[in-house]
């Protein structure tokens, strides 16, 4: 099995334990709307808007935010210092148990 | 009251297909859209990305891709109500419907094709306490004539291509531009920022990062907002207050209109012709949904070709018509223009 547990924890406070695949190049926006979560990806996941926006909970080792996501988290609101957006954000099985949490919508 | 055919919402891809297919049925268009141009998300949000799941083109840029649809449906001459947002619509006892934006225009059309993608682009504005009291009162989310800023004190916020070409722009217009970002970097094009930093030098902008506008202040009009930076407060005074941080879709007022809706998309009829539970009324591309729905623009441009044909149905009852190849029949502009494929000669050999 190539797949990794997540949580993800939506804007009402609940917990869902999602499966993601690690060999579907999928990222965690495309898990969140897989799962029917109310997230938007209004942009596909080009980090050109900001409606993924989550707070990285666990302590993963997450990859550093590339220039493009840096430039729309400086420009979203409701940014944490462990804001990142869902979508730059790729399921590999380093990140089995990671938790996030949903950012409020715009 | 602007009569047409097929009313379109929205002026993106999907949209601006429909005016070429309806032109093959000898139907007329008019589009409505929230934006000041066409192009919808392929416009507003990603123009410089290439796209390459176009069927016929390996790659071809989103703002290209916009540029050749509107070419390809300009032999049809469709009208074009941009920059505002369709708010109202009203079945009238013909069945046609009267579609009213918020600035009022009227639009008359037998057919309305909602092609409204994710919804009307909305400023996204910032989280500040009072900000409804000061919209249109010294805060404004878009500039839609400059000339209003002459010799007034200027604050504008964001960090993207509109806050600094915005403020680049207006320093020959107001008396004093200022500018606020929460980062030291700006995302603008590099001569944009190069240009920026130029008129900081010579004192033409004041430039302060990375900070915060906390809060608006005046009594029933603008007068200081208030900065944070290196978490001290102070206020700067100022005639306009206008923050630029990009715009979001949102579907607003069709979700009113007493359509089906299912997970913020329109509910059609199982891709049968993409009309919804009010006869007349079909919604094509993103903004649809059904069993199987995928939201590409190459099913969008599938959904709208289908569409025209239900359209034509309705608006010419009983009246027999068939699909035309355009290599055999050639395409017959509303302009009067005629494209047609050269005839093959065939010459004897002997």
């Amino acid at each position: 099995m190539s797949d990794i547990k997540i949580k993800v924890i939506d804007r009402e406070g609940a917990v869902h334990e999602l499966e993601a695949p690690t060999d579907m190049n999928m990222n965690l926006m495309e898990i969140c709307k897989a799962y029917e979560m109310p997230v938007a990806g209004t942009c596909g996941g080009m980090a050109m808007c900001a409606s993924c926006q989550c707070y990285v909970i666990s302590d993963h080792d997450l990859p550093e935010p590339s220039d493009d996501e840096e430039a729309m988290l400086s420009e979203a609101f409701n940014i944490e210092e462990n804001s990142r957006l869902g979508c730059q954000i790729q399921m590999t099985k380093e990140l089995d148990g990671l938790e996030v949490k949903l950012a409020p919508e715009d | 009251m602007i009569k047409t055919d097929i009313l379109i919402i929205g002026a993106g891809p999907t949209g601006l297909f429909t005016v070429f297919e309806a032109g093959l049925l000898k139907l007329r268009t008019h589009l409505i859209d929230a934006l000041p141009i066409p192009g919808g998300q392929c416009a507003e949000i990603y123009p410089k990305k290439p796209i390459f799941d176009i069927p016929g083109f390996p790659d071809i840029l989103a703002g290209d891709l916009i540029e050749n649809l509107v070419e390809q449906g300009k032999q049809f001459e469709p009208g074009f109500t941009l920059g505002e947002r369709a708010e109202t619509i009203e079945k009238l006892e013909d069945g046609t419907f009267i579609v009213t934006t918020n600035k009022g225009t009227k639009h008359r059309a037998p057919v309305v094709a909602i092609a409204g993608g994710l919804g009307s682009f909305e400023p996204r504005k910032p989280k500040l306490e009072n900000l409804e009291r000061f919209e249109d009162k010294g805060l404004a989310y878009i500039i839609k004539d400059p000339e209003v800023y002459r010799n007034k004190k200027v604050v504008i916020a964001g960090g993207g291509d509109s806050a600094l070409d915005w403020s680049i722009f207006l320093t020959d217009i107001a008396s004093s531009v200022t500018l606020i970002h929460r980062r030291n970097e700006f995302r603008g094009a590099l001569d944009s920022v190069e240009k920026a930093i130029q008129l900081r030098k010579a004192k033409k902008i004041e430039i302060i990062t990375p900070a915060e506008v906390a809060a608006l202040n005046g009594n029933g009009v603008l007068k200081s907002i208030s900065v944070k930076k290196d978490d001290e407060i102070f206020d700067i005074e100022t005639d306009a207050f206008i923050p630029l941080f990009g715009l979001s879709p949102k579907l607003g007022p069709m979700g009113d209109w007493g359509l089906e809706i299912e997970k913020n998309a329109i509910l059609v009829n199982n891709a049968l012709d993409y009309q919804t539970n009010i006869p007349g009324v079909f919604a094509i591309g993103d903004v649809n949904t059904y069993p199987g729905k995928l939201k590409l623009i190459l099913c969008g441009f599938h959904e709208a070709t289908i569409m025209c044909q239900a359209a034509f149905k309705i608006i010419n009852p009983g009246k027999k018509h068939v699909m035309k190849y355009t290599t055999v029949s050639g395409i017959n502009g509303f302009d009067g223009s005629r494209k047609e494929a050269e005839k093959a000669v065939v010459k004897s050999l002997s």
